[in-house]
């Protein structure tokens, strides 16, 4: 009996926090509705496709290639993302470059979205701070996996 | 002829009533559990690019639900099997009609009682009637021939049958109180005056009943803190194999629950249509003022007092559905065997000692 008085107060406590949060997130709702400023608001919601929330600097978003002055790609195909990738998403075939500074190009480099975890590993392995993870862009969902295939001009455009 | 006319009207304005509100209570639990999360809940449903805080859900969810697939399994008992949901339907539905929603209407020497049946037993019509609901629950567990489904069915039947001795008895008291059984006849009742200025509401004559009540009736509706016969989120409950417009009439049925439990409260404990010191011409207030009012306000108070508190009701029972985990299956039948029903026991000899004193 005293066991089930004491359950019945826990639960007088427990409905009491829930109308507070209730009363006040109502109080800021009608705040709103009569456009007076407060200091927050009744929801914490972002309503997403037109507010979006800052991403921060270090969130790691689509990949891009970083291109040289010339415009050529600053990768060497040196492998390393290949090899450190663990979903084993990218592909790189190397190609001769007459340049004897540069020796080697990518001449087509893939990155298999759809595959792509982002771990940011391919981009902590480059040498040559060929790649980042630093576009900003999250929205890249599209209808077919062919689509997420993204080749060497999607990549440093 | 005209008494029929009279009676179709108000069957009909009984049902809308009870239907919209019904469905707006989707839309009210959506919102209010986001309030209360500090959410903010459907706004996204629109007509034409205009989304009045997310008011025509119920619309989109009725739509979608009529355009699903309506799956009847293959090896159900078929005939029972599309029977089910509409019992359950059917018998909740059916108790509005004893519900008083306000006193006489006069319009034109005619005297319409804004009740669709002034029955002599409604008590006991909307008690039986909410019982009959259990076999709405047990066809669609058995008739489903699924096990999971039949065991949640069984569950169901357990915890109604259970809760429904406490839910008698805690009304008997109140019986005493206001010696009738007719809805309409109780809520005069509660019209009365105490000590000269407190209204004789149920509440303050039958406290411990109100809350035995109260708890019997949630567990009645089948809602989260003894949501055991579905448990939307893991046990397989007793509408497993229905889908489409037949698993919307189980959900209707679940809010349509909800409402009439508001009404039953307010009529039983709340004076009903009762506003305190209103009677038929007028307010009349304890510190002697008067304030007299033309018969169509006073119909008008009585209707949206009755409103009112039922709204203020089904907000209670959304908070309590928000606010409380599930019980455990023993537990449920513990509060209700061991400690509900001593209670209202308790609260039937006390009622009648007080009442002989």
């Amino acid at each position: 009996m005293i066991k089930a008085l004491g359950y019945f107060l826990e639960i007088i406590r427990g409905s009491i926090i829930t109308t507070r949060h209730f009363v006040v997130n109502m109080h800021f709702h009608f705040m709103k509705l009569f456009r007076i400023k407060t200091k927050r608001k009744g929801a914490v919601t972002i309503q997403y496709p037109e507010e979006k929330r800052e991403i921060a600097t270090r969130h790691r978003s689509l990949h891009r290639l970083m291109t040289n002055e010339d415009g050529k790609p600053r990768c060497v195909a040196c492998m390393l993302c290949v090899t450190v990738c663990p979903s084993e998403c990218i592909y790189v075939e190397a190609a001769e470059d007459p340049d004897l500074e540069v020796q080697k190009y990518p001449s087509t480099f893939i990155i298999d979205l759809s595959r792509c975890c982002f771990c940011g590993f391919c981009v902590e392995a480059c040498p040559e701070d060929a790649i980042r993870m630093d576009t900003g862009q999250i929205e890249f969902a599209e209808y077919s996996r062919e689509d997420l295939i993204y080749n060497l001009e999607k990549l440093t455009g | 002829m005209s008494e029929t006319i009279i009676i179709l009207i108000k069957v009909v304005c009984a049902l809308v009533w009870l239907l919209l509100i019904t469905l707006y209570l989707t839309w009210a639990e959506r919102k209010e559990s986001a309030v209360i999360q500090d959410r903010i809940g459907a706004n996204r449903a629109s007509i034409l690019g205009i989304r009045i805080i997310g008011l025509f859900q119920p619309f989109a969810d009725a739509i979608k639900m009529i355009f699903k697939e309506d799956f009847t399994p293959r090896f159900s008992r078929k005939f029972l099997h599309n029977l089910a949901p509409f019992i359950s339907f059917f018998f909740v539905a059916i108790t509005i009609s004893a519900i008083p929603f306000g006193d006489v209407l006069r319009i034109g020497g005619r005297e319409i009682k804004l009740q669709v049946m002034d029955i002599n037993v409604g008590l006991l019509f909307v008690l039986a009637m909410l019982s009959l609901g259990i076999y709405g629950i047990i066809l669609s567990g058995w008739s489903s021939n699924n096990r999971y489904a039949l065991i949640g069915g069984m569950r169901g039947a357990a915890q109604l049958i259970s809760y429904e001795v406490a839910l008698g008895l805690s009304l008997i008291g109140l019986i005493m109180v206001y010696p009738s059984l007719n809805l309409s006849t109780i809520v005069h009742y509660q019209g009365e005056l105490l000590f000269g200025w407190l209204p004789k509401w149920g509440v303050f004559l039958q406290p411990l009943g109100l809350l035995i009540f109260f708890i019997a009736a949630l567990a009645e509706t089948k809602r989260v803190p003894f949501d055991l016969p579905e448990g939307e989120n893991e046990i397989v409950g007793f509408f497993t194999e229905y889908s489409g417009l037949k698993w919307g009439l189980f959900m209707m049925t679940d809010f349509m629950e909800v409402l009439i439990v508001s009404t039953l409260l307010t009529t039983l404990f709340f004076g009903g249509w009762q506003v305190p010191w209103l009677a038929a011409d007028g307010f009349h207030f304890p510190w002697g003022s008067e304030w007299l009012l033309p018969h169509g306000v006073v119909v008008l108070f009585q209707v949206a007092a009755f409103n009112i508190k039922v709204f203020f009701f089904c907000w209670l029972q959304i908070l309590i559905r928000w606010t409380y985990p599930r019980f455990r299956y023993d537990q449920v039948m513990d509060l209700g065997w061991k400690l509900l029903i001593p209670l209202s026991l308790a609260n039937i000899v006390a009622t009648a000692i007080l009442l002989s004193i």
